[in-house]
C-alpha cells in the first residue's frame, strides 16, 4: 500500500487551498493605516490672533477648563443600566441600579449630564480602548486580536497627557498594559481575561482608587471596572448578580465623588454594551448603545438637560477630553467635540464664540489629518475628500470674515448670533461628514489579490475534481502526477526566495506560497493534458466503445444531479445575506432533502421493491423488500434526528424573535435545583449511552476481546473518562455560595478533573498510535476441526459473544496451507475482529476526540454530541443499505451523494452544537476548562476556543474514512444470516464471506487510490463551499451585510475548512497506521514458530 | 384510441386548473374580505375541498382504471371506509414529514396539518381516485416502468410536481423581504398548487410529445 505519495498528495491540495485562503484574506480584510504623525502644542492649528491672546500659559490650542479628569470605565455598560426610570415600580436586575447618577443629574442639573454613548463596530473591549483614545476607528481585522494585544502606535490621548508632562494613573483591565506600555505614572494591572471572574478586577480596583484620588499625584485617572461585563458574559444581563454587581459600582461613584475636587471632571463610560444574553463584538443595538455620564463639581453645562438623553459617537470623548484638560487633539482623531462642554463665560454670546473656536480647532485637526492620510493611502475617495475640503475651506473663510467684522463690531447681538449659529452648524456638518467618510470608507481591499485567491480556490477545486475521477483509473497516476508539480514549486518558491533575498526586501511567505501553489497547480494541470490524449485514443481505437461510454457518462452525469443539485443550492445560499443567517436551518433542511431523494431515486429505479416475479408482474402490484424496510426506517431515524438537532441552536440578533437554545447555557445558571439535577443526569446518561453503544458495537465486531493495551483501555479507561466529566460537571454546576469552606477544594477540583480528561484521552489516542490493533487472535491449531468457527445464528450468551466475527485471513492461510500440507497438522488462527479492525480504530478514536470536545461545550449539550454520533451512525448505515439496493459494483469508490451528506451533517452539527459563524457566538469559556486562572501563553486557549467551535467539523473529518469503510464492515452479517447453514461445503466461499474489510487488503493499490479519491472528495465538496464563500464576500464586499454576515461566515468558513482538513489528513494517516500494525501483525503470525 | 384519450387526459387537467383558478376568486363574492393570502387558512380548505370533490367526481366519469370485476356494495363501502383512512393516514404522514423538514412543532399546528391536508389532496386523493387503496399499486405505479397508462403517467407526474413545488415554495421563507407570501405556509402551499397546475397542463403535453416511446406493458 502506498501511504505516503496518498498523504503527501493531500496535503499538497489542503496547501493550494490554504494558500488561496491566505492570499483571498491579505487582499479582502481591512486595513487602516495608521499614521506615525502626532500633535503637538506648537502646531500652527491654533485659533486666530483674536482669541489667542486670552490663550492662558500652561495650555494648548484651547485654554484648559479642568486639571484634572477621572475616566471611570465600567466595561458593558449599556445605557439601560445607567437610564433611571423613576416611574419603574418592578425592575428587572439590570434597571433603576445605578440611582447616584440620577440623583446627581437631578439635583444638579448644570454639573451632571447623561449621554446615550454610540459605540463603532467592532465592539470588542480592546477595539473600544483604541477607539477611546485615539478617536479613530479600529478595522475589522484587529477583533482577531484580542487575544494578543499590540501597543497602539497612533498619536493618543495619553501619549498627549505623557508628553505634556501629566500624570496618568490607571487601574483595572490589563488589556490597557499591552495598549500603552511605558506611558502610566502609576498602574495597578489585573487579568482580564478569565470571564467568569466576577470579583477579582473590581475589588483590586477599589482597593486602590481613594487613596489614589485622596493622593492627588494624577492628572488623569482610569479605573477600568470588569464585573459587569464579566457578569454578563456568565450569568446574562437579568440576573441577580448583575444587579449585586451594578450596585456595587452605584457605591463605588458615590464615595468616589465625596472624594474629588472642584478642579475635577468625572467621566463615567461603558466601552460598549451588551445583547440579551450578555456578549458582545457585532453592532447590534444593544451592544452598540453604551452609556456616558460626565460631572463635575463646578456647574459645566451652560443650559439644562434636554428632554431626553442625546446619542453621541464614542469617538467625541477624545477631543472634548484632550480640549477641556488643554492638550492637543489626538492626530488621528475623527470625532466632533462635545461643544456643550464649553459653555463660555456664561452669556449665550461668549458660549457662542467659544464654541466656534473649538469647532475650529477640531474641524482644522480633522482637515489636517485627512490631508496627511490622503497622502499615505489612496482608499478616501478623491470626489468625497474634494467636497469635504470645499466645505471646510468655505467655513473658515466664513469664520475669518465674521472675526473681522465682529472686531469692527459692525454685527449687532440677533444677527450676530444666527450667524455664528450658522457657522457652528457649518462645522459641525463638516466634521461630521468627515467622519461618515472615513466609517464607510476604511474597507481597503486588494482587488487583485482577491480575484488571484479565489482563481487559485477554484483551481484547486478543479484539481481536485480532476484527480478524484482519474485516482481509481490508475493506480500510479498521483505519483507521476505530484512530483513535477511540487518539483516545480519548490523550484520557483527557493527562487523567489533568492530574489527577495537578493534585493534586499523582505521576505513576503505569503506571496511566495502562493506563487509556488500557482506554479506546481500549472505543472500538474500540464501532466494531467499531456495524459489525456493517450486516454482519448484508447477510447477512439474502439468506436463502440466510445458510443457506450458517452451514454453512460451521461447517465453517470445525471445520476449526479440530485447530489450536486443540492450542492449547488448550498453554495448558492452562500450568496444571499438571508440564506446565510438562516444556514443553521437551511444545511439540515438540505440534508434532509438529499436522503429523501436518494431514496426516491432507489424506489423510482425499482431497487426498493422485490424483484417481479411472474405473479406480480401480472397483477401489476410490487412490495418492497425487507432490506427496503430497514432503510426507511434508518431514514425515519435520520429525518429525527435531523429536526432534534434543530433544538440546540444558538440565535443570530439578525432574527429578533429568536429564543436561543436553552441546552447552550451552563447548568450553573439554573436557577431551579429540581431542573439543574435533570439535566444533570440526563446529560450523564447521554454519555453512559455513548461509551455503553461504542463498546456494544465494538464487542459485536470482536473487538473488545484481545487483551492489548488500547482493548483494555476502551474498557476500563472510557467509563474512567465518563467518570471524570461527570464530576467536573457535578463540580462546576454546583452553586458557588452554597459550598462555603469547600471553596479552595471545588477550585482545584474544577482544574484537576479536566486535566484528568484530557490526560485520559491523550493517554488513549497514545495508545491508539502505538498499537491500533483490537484484534484478538485464537489458536486453533491443536484443534482438528474446521477452519471456520461454529458461528451459527445469533449469538445468545456471552460465549458466543467472543466468537462474533472472527477473520480468517485468506492468503495467510493460504500460505499456511501449503505449509501444513508439508507439516503435516492441521491448524488455523482464528483472529476475532480483523474484519473491522480499521473502523474499530476509527470509531475509538472518535468516541475519545468526542470526549474531548464535549467537555469544552456546556453540559447539556452532550445531548447534542449524542445526536451527533447516532446521526452519523445511522448516515453510514443508509449509505451502505442505499449501496448493497442499487447493487453498486464499484466498492472502493464513495459515491459524491454520501460524502456531501456527510459535510451537510458537519455544517449542521456546527449550528447544533451551539454555534453561529459570528464572533459574539464564540464560546470563550471553553478556554477555561482546566484552567483556573489567566494563561501564559495565547496558543493554548486559542486551540481550546477552536476546537470548541469546529467539534463537528473535526470529529466528521476524522470520521470520514469511515464512509469507504463501513460497506465492507457491514457486509458480513447480512450475507451470513442469509446463507448460514452452507459452511461445511463451501468453506472457500465462506471465508470471502467473513473478509470484510480484509478485502481492502487484498488489493492494497486500490485501498490506497480509494483513500485518496475520498480525500479528494471532500476536499472538493469543502473547497466548492468555500469558494461559494469567497466569491461572496469578494462580489458583494460593498454590501451593507458584509462585515456583519458575509466576512465573519468566510472567516468561519476558511478556518473550518484548514482545521477539516488537517482532521482529514490525520483521519487518513490513522487508517494508514492500523494498515501498518496490520502487516506486522501478519507478518509476525507467519514468522510465529509454531507454523 | 391514444389520442383520444389524451385529449381527454388534457380536459380532465384543464378543469382542475380552471377549478383551482376559481377557488382564488369566487369565494371573494360571498365571503367578506377573502384573498389568498390574507385568510389563507378559508382558501386552504376551500381549495382542497373543491379539488377533491372534482376529482372525485371527474374520476367516477371518466373510469381511467377500472377495476377489473364488479363488486357488491358492502365492497364497495369498506373501499370508500379504506379510502378515507387513506387519505386520513396520509394527511397525518405529511404533517410529520413537513414538521421533520423544519416546520414549527406546536406554533400554527393548524396551518400545518391543513397544508398537509392540501398536499395529501394533490398527491394521496389522485393515487385514491386512480388506483384505489391499493399500496402495491402506488408502489408500481411510482417507479421507472410502473405505468400502465397515459393516467398513470399523468399522475406521477402532476404528484412529483405538486411535492417539488412545496419543497421549493420553503425556499423564500428565509428571506428577509418581509412580504406577507413569506409566512408559513403560504409559501409552500402556493409552491405546491403552482407545482400542482404546472403538472397538470405539462403531463398531456409530455404524454403527447413521448406517445411513440410510451408503451405501456397489457395488464
Ligand atoms: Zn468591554
Ligand atoms: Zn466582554
Amino acid at each position: 500500500m502506498q501511504r505516503w505519495p496518498v498523504l503527501l498528495f493531500l496535503a499538497w491540495v489542503c496547501f493550494l487551498f490554504v494558500a488561496g485562503i491566505g492570499l483571498f484574506m491579505s487582499g479582502f480584510l481591512l486595513t487602516r493605516i495608521e499614521l506615525a504623525h502626532s500633535s503637538s502644542c506648537s502646531d500652527p492649528l491654533t485659533p486666530p490672533p483674536w482669541d489667542r491672546q486670552s490663550l492662558p500659559p500652561g495650555s494648548c490650542w484651547m485654554p484648559q477648563r479642568f486639571s484634572k479628569a477621572v475616566l471611570v470605565i465600567i466595561d458593558a455598560l449599556r445605557f439601560e443600566f445607567a437610564w433611571f426610570n423613576p416611574a419603574n415600580v418592578s425592575p428587572l436586575p439590570y434597571e433603576n441600579k445605578l440611582s447616584f447618577l440620577h440623583h446627581l443629574a437631578t439635583s444638579q442639573p448644570r454639573h451632571a449630564r447623561l449621554y446615550r454613548f454610540r459605540a463603532d463596530p467592532p465592539t470588542a473591549t480592546m477595539q473600544r480602548i483604541k477607539g477611546l483614545t485615539t478617536g479613530s476607528l479600529p478595522t475589522f481585522i484587529d477583533v482577531g486580536s484580542n487575544f494578543a494585544t499590540y501597543a497602539i502606535q497612533e498619536d493618543n490621548l495619553l501619549a498627549q497627557l505623557v508628553q505634556n508632562g501629566r500624570k496618568v494613573v490607571f487601574m483595572g483591565d490589563d488589556t490597557w498594559e499591552g495598549l500603552f506600555p511605558k506611558k502610566f505614572f502609576r498602574s495597578y494591572f489585573f487579568p482580564s481575561f478569565n470571564v467568569k471572574d466576577l470579583h477579582t478586577v473590581d475589588d483590586g480596583i477599589l482597593q486602590h482608587l481613594y487613596p489614589t484620588v485622596d493622593g492627588g499625584e494624577w492628572d488623569l485617572l482610569i479605573a477600568h471596572f470588569l464585573g459587569v461585563d464579566h457578569c454578563g458574559h456568565k450569568h446574562g444581563p437579568d440576573h441577580p448578580e448583575m444587579a449585586k454587581k451594578l450596585t456595587q459600582m452605584n457605591e463605588m461613584l458615590r464615595s468616589l465623588v465625596d472624594h474629588l475636587g472642584n478642579d475635577t471632571l468625572l467621566l463615567v463610560a461603558g466601552d460598549h454594551g451588551m445583547t440579551e444574553t450578555g456578549d458582545h463584538g457585532g453592532d447590534s443595538e444593544k451592544e452598540v448603545n453604551a452609556a456616558l455620564f460626565v460631572y463635575s463639581k463646578t456647574p459645566l453645562f451652560g443650559t439644562g438637560p434636554p428632554e431626553e438623553p442625546e446619542a453621541i459617537p464614542q469617538v467625541n470623548l477624545v477631543p472634548t477630553v484632550a480640549l477641556l484638560l488643554g492638550v492637543p487633539i489626538p492626530y488621528s482623531n475623527i470625532g466632533e467635540v462635545m461643544a456643550e462642554l464649553f459653555p463660555g463665560d456664561g452669556d449665550a454670546l461668549s458660549a457662542a464664540l467659544q464654541q466656534l473656536s473649538v469647532y475650529h480647532v477640531n474641524a482644522k485637526q480633522v482637515d489636517r489629518f485627512l490631508h496627511s492620510y490622503s497622502l499615505v493611502a489612496q482608499d478616501l475617495p478623491a470626489e468625497q475628500l474634494q467636497h469635504l475640503q470645499e466645505i471646510f475651506a468655505a467655513a473658515v473663510e466664513e469664520h475669518v470674515q465674521l472675526l473681522a467684522q465682529m472686531q469692527e463690531a459692525v454685527l449687532v447681538f440677533p444677527e450676530l448670533e444666527s450667524r455664528l449659529g450658522n457657522l457652528i452648524s457649518r462645522f459641525q456638518l463638516y466634521l461630521r461628514e468627515a467622519r461618515a467618510v472615513c466609517t464607510q470608507t476604511w474597507a481597503r481591499f486588494h482587488p487583485l489579490r482577491m480575484v488571484a485567491g479565489c482563481t487559485l480556490i477554484a483551481a484547486s477545486c478543479l484539481l481536485c475534481y480532476v484527480t478524484s475521477e482519474l485516482a481509481t483509473a490508475s493506480d500510479s497516476f498521483y505519483r507521476s502526477c505530484l512530483l513535477y508539480p511540487l518539483l516545480w514549486g519548490l523550484v520557483v518558491a527557493v527562487l523567489l526566495g533568492l530574489a527577495c533575498t537578493f534585493i534586499q526586501e523582505g521576505l513576503d511567505l505569503l506571496l511566495v506560497s502562493s506563487w509556488a501553489a500557482a506554479v506546481s497547480q500549472v505543472a500538474f494541470f500540464w501532466r494531467w493534458w499531456g495524459r489525456q490524449p493517450k486516454r482519448a485514443r484508447v477510447a477512439s481505437s474502439q468506436p463502440p466503445l466510445a458510443a457506450i461510454g458517452l451514454r453512460q457518462w451521461l447517465r453517470a452525469w445525471l445520476g449526479l444531479a440530485f447530489p450536486v443539485g443540492i450542492l449547488l443550492f448550498r453554495c448558492g445560499a452562500m450568496f444571499s445575506d438571508s440564506f446565510v443567517v438562516a444556514e443553521a436551518r437551511v444545511a439540515p433542511f438540505l440534508l434532509a432533502s438529499l436522503v429523501v431523494l436518494l431514496v426516491g431515486k432507489l424506489h423510482w429505479d425499482g431497487r426498493l421493491t422485490v424483484p417481479e416475479g411472474p405473479k406480480q408482474q401480472l397483477l401489476g402490484f410490487s412490495s418492497y423488500r425487507k432490506e427496503s424496510w430497514y432503510l426507511l426506517y434508518l431514514v425515519a431515524v435520520l429525518l429525527v434526528c435531523v429536526r432534534l438537532s434543530i433544538f440546540f441552536h444558538q440565535c443570530r440578533e439578525e432574527i429578533p424573535q429568536c429564543r436561543p437554545s436553552l441546552f447552550i447555557a451552563p447548568l450553573a445558571s439554573l436557577r431551579n435545583t429540581r431542573a439543574k439535577n435533570l439535566f444533570y443526569l440526563l446529560c450523564v446518561a447521554s454519555l453512559v449511552g455513548l461509551v455503553f453503544v461504542v463498546r456494544c458495537w465494538l464487542r459485536h465486531y470482536g473487538n473488545l476481546n484481545s487483551s492489548d493495551p488500547l482493548v483494555l483501555f476502551v474498557r476500563w479507561g472510557f467509563p474512567l473518562v465518563v467518570i471524570c466529566i461527570a464530576c467536573y460537571w457535578a463540580v462546576a454546576s454546583s452553586a458557588e455560595d452554597s459550598l462555603g469552606k469547600l471553596q479552595e477544594l471545588v477550585q482545584v477540583a474544577l482544574v484537576a478533573f479536566p486535566w484528568a480528561v484530557y490526560g485520559l484521552v491523550s493517554v488513549g489516542l497514545l495508545l491508539l498510535l502505538c498499537n491500533p490493533m483490537t484484534v484478538f487472535a485464537k489458536d486453533t491449531r491443536e484443534s482438528a476441526g474446521p477452519i471456520v468457527t461454529p458461528y451459527l445464528g445469533v449469538p445468545s450468551s456471552e460465549v458466543d459473544f467472543l466468537h462474533v466475527i472472527p477473520q480468517i485471513y485468506r492468503r495467510m492461510q493460504e500460505s499456511l496451507k501449503s505449509r501444513l500440507e508439508r507439516g503435516s497438522c492441521k491448524a488455523t488462527v482464528a483472529a476475532y475482529g480483523l474484519g473491522s479492525v480499521y473502523s474499530a480504530a476509527l470509531v475509538i478514536a472518535l468516541t475519545l476526540l468526542g470526549f474531548l470536545l464535549l467537555l469544552l461545550h456546556s453540559e447539556r449539550l452532550s445531548l447534542a454530541f449524542l445526536l451527533l454520533f447516532l446521526e452519523a451512525f445511522v448516515l453510514l448505515h443508509i449509505h451502505t443499505r442505499a449501496r448493497s439496493l442499487a447493487g453498486d459494483a464499484e466498492p472502493f469508490s464513495v459515491p459524491w451523494h454520501a460524502v456531501i451528506s456527510w459535510l451537510l451533517a458537519a455544517s449542521q452539527f456546527f449550528y447544533s452544537t451551539g454555534h453561529q459563524p459570528i464572533f459574539p457566538a464564540i464560546h470563550w469559556n471553553a478556554a477555561f476548562v482546566g484552567f483556573h486562572l489567566d494563561h501564559s501563553t495565547n496558543l493554548l486557549p486559542a486551540v481550546l476556543v477552536g476546537a470548541n467551535t469546529f467539534a463537528s467539523h473535526i470529529l466528521f473529518a476524522v470520521g470520514c474514512p469511515l464512509l469507504l469503510l463501513w460497506p465492507f464492515v457491514c457486509e458480513s452479517p447480512s450475507l451470513q444470516r442469509r446463507k448460514p447453514k452452507k459452511e461445511a461445503q463451501e468453506e472457500l466461499q465462506e471465508e470471502e464471506e467473513h473478509m470484510m474489510e480484509m478485502r481492502l487488503r487484498e488489493s492494497p493499490e486500490r485501498f490506497s487510490a480509494a483513500l485518496l479519491q475520498l480525500g479528494l472528495k471532500y476536499l472538493f465538496i469543502l473547497g466548492m463551499q468555500l469558494l461559494a464563500c469567497v466569491c461572496a464576500a469578494m462580489i458583494l464586499r460593498r454590501h451593507l451585510m458584509v462585515w456583519k454576515v458575509f466576512a465573519p461566515k468566510f472567516l468561519f468558513e476558511a478556518l473550518g475548512f484548514v482545521v477539516s482538513s488537517i482532521c482529514l489528513l490525520l483521519g487518513i494517516s490513522l487508517v494508514m497506521r492500523v494498515d501498518c500494525a496490520v502487516s506486522t501483525w501478519f507478518s509476525q503470525l507467519r514468522l510465529s514458530p509454531c507454523l | 384510441m391514444k389520442e383520444a384519450e389524451i385529449k381527454r387526459l388534457l380536459a380532465a387537467n384543464l378543469l382542475c386548473v380552471f377549478s383551482i383558478i376559481l377557488t382564488t376568486t369566487v369565494p371573494a363574492f360571498f365571503l367578506d374580505s377573502f384573498s389568498v393570502l390574507g385568510t389563507h387558512l378559508t382558501w386552504l380548505c376551500i381549495c382542497s375541498v373543491s379539488i377533491s370533490a372534482l376529482n372525485i367526481v371527474l374520476c367516477l366519469v371518466l373510469r381511467p382504471n377500472p377495476s377489473p370485476k364488479r363488486s357488491s356494495f358492502a365492497h364497495k363501502i369498506s373501499r370508500f371506509l379504506k379510502c378515507c383512512i387513506y387519505f386520513f393516514m396520509s394527511c397525518i404522514l405529511f404533517h410529520v414529514i413537513v414538521v421533520l423538514y423544519g416546520a414549527p412543532l406546536i406554533e400554527s399546528v393548524t396551518e400545518t396539518f391543513l397544508f398537509a391536508v392540501l398536499l395529501s389532496t394533490f398527491t394521496t386523493l389522485q393515487c385514491l381516485c386512480m388506483l384505489g387503496p391499493n399500496i402495491q399499486a402506488w408502489i408500481r405505479v411510482f417507479s421507472k416502468n410502473g405505468a400502465m397508462s397515459i393516467w398513470d403517467n399523468s399522475l406521477q407526474i402532476t404528484t412529483m410536481c405538486s411535492i417539488l413545488g412545496a419543497w421549493f415554495g420553503a425556499f423564500p421563507i428565509p428571506l428577509d423581504w418581509d412580504r406577507p407570501w413569506q409566512v408559513w405556509p403560504i409559501s409552500c402551499s402556493l409552491g405546491a398548487t403552482f407545482g400542482y397546475m404546472a403538472g397538470l397542463i405539462i403531463a398531456p403535453l409530455w404524454i403527447h410529445w413521448n406517445r411513440k416511446q410510451l408503451t405501456y406493458k397489457s395488464r
